[in-house]
């Protein structure tokens, strides 16, 4: 297929292909979720945990293949579990890395063992859930992400506040009655869900790309939670569907295409800042008490 | 609130014991006493956070109930994360309402609260501001806006000059003795440097050696005691400048460090007793 000037032509053109209109029904749901959820974990530091619990449904995933279910069950039970096991041994922030590291490196070697007991395409399938297989999404796959996309949006907002607050402040949040125990766990079970979530669009192995670059990018703009919050969403959202767009012509894999376009609007901003910060510097005083 | 023969510990290690002392509303309060002693644990056991282990705790004639708005909390902090880029206006509307589950409607109480506690803070053009551009006083100031954001009548602040030099130290205090007294609240301050509040100070609560006890500052602030209670030789020293200072007899140096400019005798009435202050 090669570049037209009627793109939206093109556009209405691609929605006859179910794939690429489950693609891009999935892909904006994904994309909302994960880029709400990832501002989060980068205000709670929690990077290497959303990164983990990746990696942890690769084994969920691989098992789910093994045993004959949709891979999304074995991701959700996998991711949920460990998640809730990182929030419980974890609670301080120092412990956090051994206690996600330890499990990280069991549930890599535990997904090659179950892709290894696999035979029968195995290869096939090992590669979607490293990569994503955002294009080939079928009917029922579409239905189980919206159900998970409105479960979470509903949840997520009704705890959206304290979840902030905790993120930011802790202590204070925990001395005004929050236990911060129960609100790791919930933010973990959070996170293994959008990460179930979004493994079916980048794979596990990509997933940062839209839980945490857009994040990046939104936190880097914006001050205001809810500004940077529809940053985020709008950067994740804009990434899946560009990259979705442009692998209708070019024969680049759409995770590929998104991982690029996120880190290229990540590099241009950290630059404009760096070059702003450069020819502001002698203007701007330094700080007062 | 009054503590009545009160003991707190944790499963297999008691913190302190037999402590009776009481703090009214109006007062300002000096909390003292070396590392690992148990001051901050006074505060989990005021926030309801940890239990009584025998004796008897009332706070407003309540036992301690976890969650309480009646008391704004400053907990002890070094820095706040380089990255976070938020608006400190943010922080202190979560103050208000951060604990409530539920949609979070921007509410227009909210947003007067936060704005009302960063006035009374002096701080309103901070509130634009992210938080990780701040200085540890500005910080400071917008974690106090926050506690006072519910509206407080107890302020809880652990170790709020802990990063401060001497200079915003003693703005500190006086601006958290301003906040007290106009909104007539009472406050526990925790603090190793002691001279930048003596000013303002009612009464010293010293936690040491497993007890706890109290006294207005002319009887607790006095060599003989301050040796006792940080469990080493202190001897006080007077420089040229009038300014004193209080050094362990062997060679430690934090947590002794207690004295200040000598001019504060006489401000506040509490003096440092027969230490000796004046140049």
């Amino acid at each position: 297929m090669s570049f037209s000037p009627d793109l939206i032509g093109d556009v209405l053109a691609m929605w006859r292909y179910p794939f690429m209109a489950h693609a891009f029904e999935v892909g904006t749901l994904i994309a909302i979720v994960a880029g709400a959820v990832g501002y989060l974990v980068l205000l709670r530091r929690s990077a290497f945990a959303a990164h983990a619990l990746a990696h942890t449904g690769f084994a969920g995933a691989a098992g789910a293949v093994l045993v004959g279910v949709d891979p999304v069950f074995g991701l959700l039970l996998f991711t949920s579990v460990s998640g809730t096991g990182i929030a419980v041994l974890g609670q301080r922030a120092a412990q956090r890395d051994m206690e996600i590291g330890t499990v990280l490196a069991f549930m890599l070697g535990l997904g090659l063992l179950f892709i290894n007991l696999y035979r029968g395409g195995g290869a096939t399938a090992t590669y979607s859930i490293l990569f994503g297989q955002i294009l080939g999404i079928g009917d029922q796959a579409v239905l189980v992400t919206l159900v998970a996309f409105l479960i979470l949006v509903a949840v997520l907002a009704l705890t959206y506040r304290p979840l902030l607050f905790a993120a930011l402040d802790e202590d204070v949040a925990e001395a005004k009655g929050l236990s911060p125990l129960r609100l790791g766990i919930l933010f973990m079970l959070l996170v293994a869900a959008a990460v179930s979530m979004a493994v079916q669009v980048v794979g596990v192995l990509l997933v940062f790309s839209l839980m945490v670059t857009p994040a990046a990018i939104a936190l880097r703009l914006a001050q205001r939670p809810r500004y940077a919050l529809a940053i985020s969403v709008g950067v994740a959202l804009g990434a899946t569907w560009l990259g979705l767009f442009i692998a209708w012509y070019e024969p680049y894999p759409v995770s590929f295409l998104i991982t690029s376009l996120v880190f290229g609007l990540y590099a241009v901003v950290r630059a404009v800042q760096w070059v702003g910060s450069r020819s502001m510097a002698p203007a701007v005083p330094l700080p007062a008490d | 609130m009054a503590a009545d023969q009160l003991s707190v510990g944790y499963p297999g290690r008691l913190v302190w014991e037999d402590a009776t002392f009481d703090v009214r509303s109006g007062e300002f309060v000096a909390i003292i006493g070396p590392n690992g002693a148990g001051k901050t644990t006074l505060f989990r056991l005021l926030l309801g956070l940890i239990p009584v282990r025998s004796g008897s705790l009332r706070i407003f004639d309540r036992t301690p109930q976890r969650g309480s708005p009646r008391i704004g909390y400053v907990p002890q902090r070094h820095t706040i994360d380089q990255s976070t880029h938020v608006r400190s206006f943010d922080l202190v509307r979560l103050g208000h309402a951060g604990h409530r589950w539920g949609f979070p409607w921007s509410g227009r109480r909210e947003t007067e609260a936060a704005m009302q506690a960063l006035a009374a803070v002096g701080a309103s053009e901070l509130g634009e501001r992210p938080l990780n551009e701040l200085s540890g006083g500005e910080l400071q100031r917008v974690f106090l806006a926050e506690a006072l954001a519910s509206d407080p009548e107890l302020l809880l602040l652990d170790e709020p000059l802990s990063n401060l030099d001497l200079r915003r130290a003693q703005e500190l205090a006086g601006l958290v003795h301003r906040v007290v007294v106009a909104r007539r609240m009472a406050s526990l301050l925790v603090a190793h440097d002691i001279n930048p509040l003596i000013p303002y100070l009612d009464k010293v609560v010293y936690v040491a050696n497993g007890r706890v006890a109290s006294g207005p500052p002319k009887e607790v602030l006095t060599s003989e005691r301050l040796s006792r209670l940080y469990g080493v030789d202190v001897e006080v020293l007077r420089d040229s400048r009038g300014n004193f200072v209080i050094v362990g007899g062997e060679g430690h140096t934090e947590g002794e460090i207690v004295g200040g400019e000598g001019h504060h005798e006489g401000e506040g009435g509490g003096g440092f007793g027969p230490a000796g202050v004046h140049p």
